[in-house]
């Protein structure tokens, strides 16, 4: 058996970077989310593992220390909460027009402005359709316990790499806040200096050689016909992780007539509510995306084929739906049932809003 | 008498100047008279003589030298406008053997990363920091910068900077030289050879501060901008001197390298 905690999502997230060979966090307090960096900065991992946790300025400093580190190949991390990711919105696009790999962290609260601390998913559509300027995308990882919030930070800084392209972990202050079994995974050392140079030492900068040409990372194109064919390449990247990436969970959708699509700490509330759906004699089942962007859109396009109707149930004004609606594509009926403003729906009104929205009272 | 051929002359010992291997061949997008090409002329050298071609980076900002990657051949970062500095203490946190430095323009690093600015030098970042200050936004066609001249005109103060409409021009060296974390502070210019070779000792000192580890070296070279000011390079070196050496006057701002230096960044080292 490995090393089983009881652990904060938040303190987790923490605890796997150190472990997954992280080589820096910088960070900037804010609820609910504080609890990353103070785990880091009482941990002082630098002393372990040699990782640098440093505190910035800002949130918009903390995403560009992350650009300046994910320049030299080097596994760099941030994370925020709502108000401060719409900060870090230039640096990620940034980020993502140099093609460099980095692991962000969204411990969603309610919105817009600075709305409240308490817990929300109304940061979809930034997470999943850009969110800064410029045709872009983040590989979006949707934890729903605190065992994922371990998992996915190692995981997606694979994806990072793989891709070279920013990755968020999407995540709510339900998630972030509640204390759970997780079980951590190993201890990976950090990348020496040699590896750094195997792995990422054609595009990094990394000091240029005279064995090779100097290495610019930029965001930069003058020339609109290398820009457009610029996008075109991040494009064809965004197709590959549509075709390779998507990841999803159902639970009892084989016979489903009615499915349930839901992510984070919502999808947690919709299982106990297809449960005393099933109770009642209606077959519910539970549709969570785990990856947002790639959405499990051809899934979602199949279980439509045999369903009599979707709920979107998001703490949000209705986001995710639309993603629902594109995928279900007019096949079958699709609502959205959500709560707003910190406000966390019960299993109960979940099976009244099915109820009433898609078999109808 | 045989006539003098060229091979005669170009001979290893007659050699006094040439082009630094470290500059590029691409021609500079510079125009004429700007100040930009002189400095860049001068890291490029530093570089070459130091031997640190491998071990440096630098970052680009946004503004006239945003593609200063072109013409030093050396790895770069292009950072979004203002953020260098944060750029900066980024690589250089995962990356402390290496040379970083960030070269920034006076919107740039006085007006939108002013906070980037400050608190990278505030937390002692071994970078060095390159401020060309030539008194106006030069890219997107002069207008008015957080260092113009009071009553100068800009496309976006065309009668002159009001000091009731758009406060005094921003001092940020002198901001600068006041913090702990700074090692070295200087300002300087490249209107004349005995500036550009004051401007060289001080980029060479700045680097080599860098291997110390004694804090921030930060160099504004006030400078020229012939076409935002809309006057030729010779009566921009005069208006320059005339106007902006006054109020930005040049020299050592602070220098902790000297024996009687005690910044927190000496202190710590001592300690």
């Amino acid at each position: 058996m490995g090393d089983i905690r009881l652990m904060k999502g938040n303190e987790v997230i923490a605890e796997a970077a150190i472990r997954c060979g992280c080589d820096a966090y910088f960070g900037y307090p804010i609820t609910p989310q504080s609890e990353v960096m103070e785990t880091l900065m009482a941990r002082a991992p630098w002393e372990e593992t040699g990782m640098v946790v440093l505190q910035a300025e800002s949130e918009v400093a903390s995403i560009n220390m992350v650009f300046g580190g994910a320049s030299a190949g080097k596994k760099v991390m941030t994370s925020s909460s709502s108000p401060g990711i719409s900060l870090m919105a230039e640096g990620i696009s940034y980020i993502a027009g140099a093609e460099l790999p980095a692991l962000i962290v969204n411990v969603q609260r309610g919105g817009p402005g600075l709305g409240t601390i308490q817990p929300s998913q109304a940061d979809y559509f930034q997470a999943t359709k850009g969110g800064g300027h410029g045709d872009y995308h983040l590989l979006v990882l949707a934890p729903n316990s605190v065992q994922e919030m371990n998992d996915f930070v190692d995981l997606g800084f694979e994806l990072a790499f793989k891709y070279l392209n920013p990755v968020m972990i999407l995540t709510d202050g339900v998630i972030g806040q509640m204390m759970e079994k997780v079980e951590l995974s190993d201890f990976k050392p950090r990348l020496t200096d040699d590896e750094v140079e195997q792995r990422s030492g054609h595009w990094a900068a990394t000091g240029k050689k005279s064995t090779r040409k100097q290495h610019i990372i930029t965001s930069l194109e003058m020339i609109s016909e290398r820009q457009e064919k610029f996008n075109q390449k991040l494009q064809a990247k965004y197709a590959r992780m549509r075709e390779e990436e998507v990841r999803y969970e159902e639970i009892s959708c084989d016979d489903a007539e009615y499915i349930i699509v839901a992510y984070g700490v919502s999808s947690r509330i919709s299982q106990k509510a297809v449960v005393l759906l099933r109770e009642k004699g209606i077959k519910a089942g539970l549709f969570r995306p785990i990856t947002l962007f790639p959405f499990p859109n051809k899934r979602i396009n199949e279980l439509a084929g045999h369903a009599k109707g979707f709920l979107s149930v998001e703490m949000s004004a209705g986001q995710m739906v639309e993603d629902v609606l594109l995928s279900v594509n007019g096949q079958t009926k699709v609502e959205h049932f959500g709560r707003m403003g910190g406000m966390i729906a019960t299993p109960i009104e979940v099976v009244t809003a099915l109820e009433s929205k898609l078999i109808g009272g | 008498m045989t006539a003098i051929r060229v091979e005669d002359i170009i001979k290893p010992e007659n050699l006094v100047y040439k082009k630094s291997s470290v500059l590029t061949d691409v021609p500079m997008h510079y125009c004429y008279g700007c100040s930009h090409g002189v400095v860049h002329k001068i890291i490029a050298e530093v570089i070459e003589e130091m031997g640190i071609q491998g071990e440096v980076v630098g970052i680009a900002p946004v503004g006239c030298s945003v593609m200063a990657y072109y013409y030093l051949d050396i790895d770069w970062m292009q950072a979004a406008h203002g953020r260098a500095p944060a750029v900066a203490t980024g690589y250089k946190r995962v990356n402390p053997k290496k040379y970083v430095f960030a070269y920034q323009g006076d919107g740039d690093l006085a007006a939108i990363g002013t906070a980037e600015t400050m608190h990278a030098v505030n937390r002692g970042e071994n970078i060095v920091m390159i401020f060309i200050n030539n008194a106006i936004y030069g890219m997107t066609g002069g207008q008015m910068a957080p260092t113009t001249m009071v009553g100068q005109v800009t496309s976006t103060s065309p009668y002159g900077r009001d000091i009731d409409l758009n406060g005094y021009p921003l001092k940020i060296t002198e901001l600068i030289a006041q913090l702990p974390g700074a090692a070295y502070v200087t300002r300087q210019s490249v209107h004349t050879p005995g500036n550009v070779r004051k401007t060289k000792k001080a980029i060479r000192k700045a680097f080599e501060n860098s291997a110390k580890n004694i804090g921030t070296s930060f160099i504004e070279v006030v400078s020229t901008c012939n076409s935002g000011w809309k006057i030729d390079p010779v009566a921009s070196n005069k208006w320059m001197e005339e106007n902006m050496f006054p109020f930005y006057p040049l020299g050592d701002l602070k220098d902790s390298t000297r024996d009687d230096a005690n910044t927190y960044m000496v202190q710590k080292l001592k300690k």
